[in-house]
């Protein structure tokens, strides 16, 4: 699966390599694009000393960890929310002759290294709030852990919207709603938001897992909604059962399809 | 090689139930070269498409070299070859030559036996001109000869080529169907292609299938489907006849 995905992946790279001012535009507007998400907690900060109790660099953490796992999906794996772009041009078809998965094909197509300039803007951010924070280091082991949790609830949620996809074919932008709505969500303490939009990122669609719980472990910090000291462990948890539902949803999806008229 | 029994497929199209393909039961042996035809939206492409394992049959039962080619989709795609006349398998963006090494890569195809077979299809499809063009700027007919090769460099057991030679030239027609009938012939592939052009099926094919609003209409040799009709008729009016049973048939056009 990795190497079908290399393969591929490479494959567009060198295609776009090929057109190599363009490459460095992309690169370089990519990392100025997500910079201002950072000049915005900054610029809050700049107001007050605390945000929903926490201080600036605990919300860099916050953004950094979440950010992270986001942009590594969204290089990665974003591709498979084309689902209907794919149905519509008829190429969804071509990919289902090839012997390789469907899902690897579609999440390495039209992959883009450009994108690479965003992963290493957050992970630049998270390795600042690393260092500034004075944090317990017998909570470090968490840092990695939330990481992979992050990125697989991302991938799932990708995957779930592409599954969508096969069923209604013009949902994209409903499902963009919950992609780049949950990596826009998860760059603030949750606690500015209200109590049940965090439940419902809890116990529904655990957004929260991606970062906000096992942070709250890192720092050291009560839930302000009160949720008890063993929910900051779920995320694991939380991140399998979610990617399960997407992988059936996914198979689901496919044994559906209906492909088009000719 | 390719055997289907009672195999449908229904599509609910705003509440209502369409049979696309219903009760399709036959069978094709290996070495075989079949036509099928049939009427625009007769079912001929949900059929393809269910032989490739992109659609999964909702009644029936289909195997396709021993497999059932919705469950073992992926495994199948090693051992069959897909041409779709009205799209390109190839990447798009990318030149002819990448997408074949593409192709080598994702089949598995060992780097020695690969450069024999893309040497022996560079030179049977004369693709030596242009394999450095991305396949979007190829000509219709260049990129028909680019699928063809694609869709060979693995050594299918079973080429699927659903309408190959639509929009194609009558020199670029008569390259591809010489090529087929080598294939067929010098590596026992067994082929299986729609077409509405009769002369692919008067020059290619040994057996008809012909379906029509989703069912097997006529199953036979060209003979004996040319026997279907009484005295002199041509192949043209041999089909004719069978599209409109039951219908009006079109006006014939007086010759200018």
């Amino acid at each position: 699966m990795v190497r079908t995905y290399a393969l591929l992946a490479w494959t567009w790279t060198r295609a776009a390599m090929a057109y190599r001012a363009s490459f460095v535009i992309m690169t370089v507007l990519g990392v100025f694009i997500t910079a201002t998400d950072v000049a915005v907690i900054l610029v809050i900060f700049s107001h007050t000393t605390a945000l929903a109790g926490f201080t600036r660099d605990e919300a860099l953490f916050l953004y950094g960890s979440a950010g992270l796992s986001f942009t590594l999906c969204d290089m990665f794996v974003s591709n498979v929310d084309k689902v209907s772009q794919h149905i519509k041009a008829g190429t969804l078809d071509t990919m289902l002759i090839r012997p390789v998965s469907t899902w690897i094909q579609l999440a390495a197509d039209r992959f883009a290294l450009t994108r690479a300039g965003r992963v290493l803007q957050a992970a630049a951010v998270l390795g600042y709030a690393l260092a500034v924070l004075d944090l317990d280091a017998r909570r470090l082991w968490m840092v990695p852990v939330m990481l992979v949790t992050g990125t697989v609830i991302f991938a799932a949620v990708w995957t779930l919207g592409g599954a969508a996809q096969f069923l209604l074919t013009d949902a994209p932008e409903v499902i963009n709603s919950f992609t780049y709505g949950g990596g826009q969500l998860t760059q603030y303490p949750l606690s500015v938001y209200g109590r049940d939009l965090v439940r419902g990122v809890t116990y529904v669609l655990p957004l929260a897992f991606v970062n906000w719980q096992p942070a709250l472990y890192v720092l050291d910090r009560d839930d302000p909604f009160g949720t008890p000291g063993f929910v900051r462990f779920l995320g694991p948890v939380a991140a399998a059962v979610l990617a399960l539902l997407a992988g059936l949803a996914w198979r689901q999806g496919i044994r559906h399809y209906r492909s088009t008229g000719s | 090689m390719i055997e289907t029994e009672r195999a449908g497929r229904t599509f609910k199209v705003r509440g209502a139930v369409v049979h696309a393909v219903r009760d399709l039961s036959f069978r094709i042996e290996p070495g075989e070269f079949v036509g099928c035809l049939g009427p625009n939206g007769a079912g001929k492409s949900t059929t393809i498409k269910m032989l490739c394992g992109i659609l999964t049959p909702t009644s029936g039962r289909v195997r396709v070299a021993g497999l059932d080619p919705s469950r073992g989709r992926t495994a199948l795609a090693r051992r069959i070859g897909v041409v779709f006349g009205q799209r390109t398998t190839l990447w798009w963006d990318l030149p002819l030559r990448d997408s074949f090494e593409l192709v080598r890569l994702l089949y598995k195809v060992d780097r020695k036996l690969f450069q024999v077979r893309l040497d022996e299809l560079t030179e049977a499809l004369d693709l030596g001109g242009f394999t450095r063009t991305p396949v979007r700027q190829l000509s219709l007919g260049q990129r028909m000869r680019g699928d063809l090769a694609a869709a060979l460099l693995h050594d299918p057991e079973v080429l699927v080529l659903d309408e190959p030679t639509i929009g194609l030239d009558v020199v670029s027609k008569a390259g591809i169907r010489s090529f087929l009938l080598r294939v067929n012939a010098e590596r026992g592939t067994t082929v299986l292609l729609t077409t509405h052009d009769l002369g692919d099926v008067e020059r290619l094919c040994r057996r008809v299938l012909l379906i029509d609003h989703g069912r097997l209409a006529f199953d036979g040799t060209v003979g004996d489907l040319m026997a279907t009709a009484p005295g002199q008729a041509t192949i043209e009016e041999v089909v004719t006849r069978l599209y409109t049973r039951g219908r009006a048939a079109p006006p014939p056009v007086e010759p200018v």
